[in-house]
């Protein structure tokens, strides 16, 4: 069987305000609801609803033959539930559609599989109450930030009682192996490894509106044709992964975007051998051809595919080192409040600002940060975690 | 009077001393027209005639720049749209005839090629080579018995004034190309110092420190070297009722975070009074070309929790920090003169300054250190922190010293310079 396998990623970061040294012990107030709501309701607008709009369209057009999965950060979750309730009745539709599968992924979109394990299983179980709750679902395979995975990490997966597990399908890993097949876990072979087909994504993620690409513009005739040339054999799945803003964000509307997914099911199911699966029928489905050896952290980011967007200078070490010395103490106090806030500073994008390699994949860093410079970004999260620790020490 | 900046538009120590200075001699009746390049509007005229660099230049250089004047005649440029001229495009014949003007000032005040690379930009040249054209007009207007001027960019604008008008000059050194950009000096910033040094009748240093680079660096004549401190405006401390809303007490440094200023002998100290004491929060506040560095070297020693950066800061922002302070430090590499402590002790902060600054040569009341011992910094900054004895004798005697330190004190010895020569 030849198949595709679409996952959206959604995510927002509840951003900081600006929080200067004379602020620390007298505002504990961190973070810009004016900026979050109005960035979210942007995104909304122009993303979110006609997309799920669209989605909605081609299900009911297609039935069971197309399918997609998301995975929707915790913290996105609380956003649209605070912003823009239209937002998660649209997603609320899709999963009653029965074709759209819903990932699991920490709640505040963190780091904490690399820092701590009790702090990591705590936030998925979170999460998963939230994707239950709203969604009514189980999650079977897991979505960790920024599709960052090891070995390591895998197992931990595992032991949470996930069946797959999905990340990117780095070069420097998989060498002259294709991405196109199921792995698995070094450690324990029972968790399967979905890997990210970058090739095939990024052609739609970042080269679709770039007119100086020598195939722009991307045609759905045409990506049919790549879609059928770069399968081997039948055993195969095109893992398509991408964040969602893809769709009327990052690629504008007037590029066409939209258009290229709607007439992108009809051409592939009416001249190709390829089905939509989601995740967890690629698992049931197919073989794992072999297990993936994953020493270091790798992730879907830059072209180091590594950890450096986030932990990658002392900057990031020391706000990332400082800010997981206090769980000890904050689970000891179990006070709510502290430990909301706890969360939301433990979003990856707050480290994501602080990086300095700007040179080769500074463009796409460089649109998403609030901060002029990654030490404006330092600056500002190390005041609020000052505060922070004052709070904590009262 | 020629200097560059004037409260509030200010960059650092050298538009506070003008102002200091300018107050202090209307005390003793002494009349100052003070010319600066350019004036936003909101300047204090309370004792002071200012005059506006642009405005004499626009309206005044038909009648009385002769010389300039045909050289614009010779690019023949239509003469009768000149008296109505709006400044911007009187700035593009300025342009026009710069090669013509600077070899102009060339043959009557320099010696020095203007070529220019390095980071003083070709701008920043034009613009003290302009002001010097337009100080020779104002010296024709106006009458006065002294040329003053304060800095390397207001010097060609002094010598200018002098031969214009054939009054004595003064020049006034607050700080050398040796204090800014440590032995990488600058040849042409330098060159128009040592002319100036040369030129002028009498050189006012503000220290002895600077008076020995004078003398040594420059080979300026001792004879004609005077040292003049310069002082502090007095405050009402009931002006800052600032409260602090944590327990740590605070360490600050102040200024631009530059070679010269030695930030990174502050940031080592820091880390090893956090050793020791961990209720202590260290603050930097300004900006400059090390800032990035700063703030990387305090991520690397893992402080980011305790050592906070502050950008630059208003003049109220500034006393407002002064007021939450425990210590202020000022571990300056090269530093003239240095009126920052000063505005701590207004402040009742106690303060640690470098040996190797000026203002150390006049505070008893001060713990003095060499800028490259960061144990003896480190020491000193717990020894202020923990043992009251000290800090209070510090804060009690350290505010009273200062209140003697006045303006109109130095501005005294400033007018015992000009007698010297009238």
């Amino acid at each position: 069987m030849k198949s595709i396998c679409f996952y959206f990623q959604v995510h927002q970061p509840f951003r900081l305000k600006k929080y200067s040294f004379f602020d620390i012990g007298g505002d504990h107030d961190y973070f810009d609801d004016y900026s979050n709501r109005t960035i979210l309701k942007k995104v909304a607008q122009k993303c979110y609803l006609p997309t799920n709009a669209l989605l909605l369209d081609l299900i009911k057009q297609y039935g069971k033959d197309f399918k997609v999965s998301f995975s929707l950060s915790g913290v996105f979750i609380d956003q649209i539930e605070q912003y823009a309730p239209e937002v998660l009745d649209s997603f609320i539709a899709l999963a009653e559609t029965g074709q759209v599968e819903f990932l699991s992924e920490t709640y505040a979109h963190s780091l904490s599989a690399l820092k701590s394990k009790p702090e990591f299983e705590h936030q998925v179980s979170e999460h998963r109450k939230k994707i239950e709750q709203h969604f009514k679902q189980k999650p079977t395979v897991f979505r960790n930030t920024e599709l960052i995975y090891s070995n390591r990490i895998g197992e931990m997966v595992h032991n949470m009682g996930y069946k797959g597990m999905i990340t990117e399908g780095a070069k420097h890993i998989l060498g002259w192996k294709s991405p196109n097949y199921l792995y698995a876990n070094v450690i324990n072979p029972k968790l399967k490894l979905l890997l990210k087909n970058y090739t095939l994504s990024d052609d739609i993620a970042f080269r679709f509106s770039n007119s100086a690409w020598d195939q722009w513009p991307l045609t759905v005739d045409k990506y049919t044709d790549w879609l059928n040339s770069a399968l081997q054999s039948d055993n195969e799945v095109i893992n398509l992964f991408m964040d969602y803003e893809t769709f009327g964000e990052h690629q504008w509307a007037d590029s066409g975007i939209f258009e290229f997914m709607r007439a992108l099911p009809e051409q592939v199911l009416k001249h190709t051998d390829f089905k939509f699966l989601t995740p967890n029928q690629v698992v049931k489905h197919y073989d794992v051809v072999s297990p993936l050896d994953v020493p270091y952290e790798i992730s879907w980011a830059d072209e180091e595919r590594d950890l450096t967007a986030w932990l990658g200078n002392d900057l990031q070490y020391d706000a990332f080192d400082k800010l997981y010395e206090l769980e000890d103490k904050l689970k000891e106090l179990g006070d709510e409040k502290l430990l909301k806030d706890w969360l939301y500073l433990q979003t990856s994008d707050h480290f994501y600002y602080m990086c300095t390699k700007w040179f080769s994949d500074g463009d796409v860093h460089k649109y998403f940060n609030p901060y002029q410079t990654p030490y404006a970004a330092y600056i500002n999260f190390m005041n609020v975690l000052s505060d922070f620790i004052t709070r904590i020490n009262k | 009077m020629f200097g560059w900046e004037f409260p509030p538009h200010i960059t650092g120590g050298l538009g506070t001393a003008c102002y200091g200075l300018t107050k202090g001699l209307s005390k003793h009746k002494a009349e100052v027209i003070f010319v600066v390049p350019k004036l936003f509007g909101d300047e204090d005229k309370t004792y002071v005639e200012l005059t506006d660099a642009e405005k004499v230049t626009i309206f005044q250089t038909r009648k009385s720049f002769d010389e300039f004047w045909k050289n614009i005649t010779y690019l023949q440029i239509d003469s009768t749209l000149l008296p109505y001229l709006d400044p911007q495009i009187f700035e593009k014949y300025i342009q026009q005839s710069f090669k013509i003007s600077q070899e102009h000032i060339k043959e009557e005040a320099f010696e020095t090629h203007f070529t220019f690379s390095g980071k003083y930009g070709a701008d920043l040249i034009t613009e003290v080579t302009r002001y010097a054209i337009v100080a020779g007009t104002i010296a024709k207007d106006h009458e006065f018995d002294i040329i003053h001027a304060h800095d390397w960019l207001t010097y060609p604008a002094g010598i200018a004034a002098k031969q214009a008008s054939g009054k004595p000059l003064v020049v006034h050194v607050h700080a050398t190309e040796f204090d800014r950009s440590g032995e990488h000096v600058n040849q042409t910033v330098f060159d128009i110092e040592q002319k100036g040094m040369q030129e002028a009748d009498r050189v006012i240093t503000v220290s002895h420190l600077t008076k020995q680079i004078v003398i040594e660096r420059y080979g300026i004549d001792p004879s004609k070297v005077f040292t003049v401190h310069n002082a502090v405006e007095p405050v009402e401390l009931e002006e800052f009722n600032i409260t602090k809303h944590f327990d740590e007490k605070i360490v600050t440094f102040l200024g631009r975070i530059t070679f010269q200023k030695g930030p990174e002998y502050f940031i080592e100290a820091a880390k090893k009074v956090l050793q020791k004491d961990k209720n202590v929060r260290f603050v930097m506040a300004g900006t400059g070309d090390m800032l990035h560095r700063s703030i990387e070297r305090v991520a690397k020693l893992r402080m980011g929790d305790r050592f906070h950066f502050a950008g630059f800061l208003k003049p109220e922002m500034v006393n407002k920090l002064f007021s939450i302070s425990d210590v202020y430090v000022m571990p300056s590499v090269s530093e003239p003169f240095g009126i920052s402590p000063l505005e701590a002790m207004r402040s009742q902060v106690p303060v640690i300054i470098s040996k190797q600054s000026g203002v150390s040569e006049i505070l008893n009341h001060a713990i003095k250190i060499d800028f490259w011992d960061i144990d003896a910094m480190a020491d000193s900054i717990h020894a202020l922190l923990h043992y009251d004895g000290i800090s209070k004798m510090f804060k009690t005697y350290g505010k009273t010293e200062i209140d003697h330190l006045k303006w109109e004190n130095a501005a005294y010895n400033v007018i015992q310079v000009y007698n010297s020569l009238l």
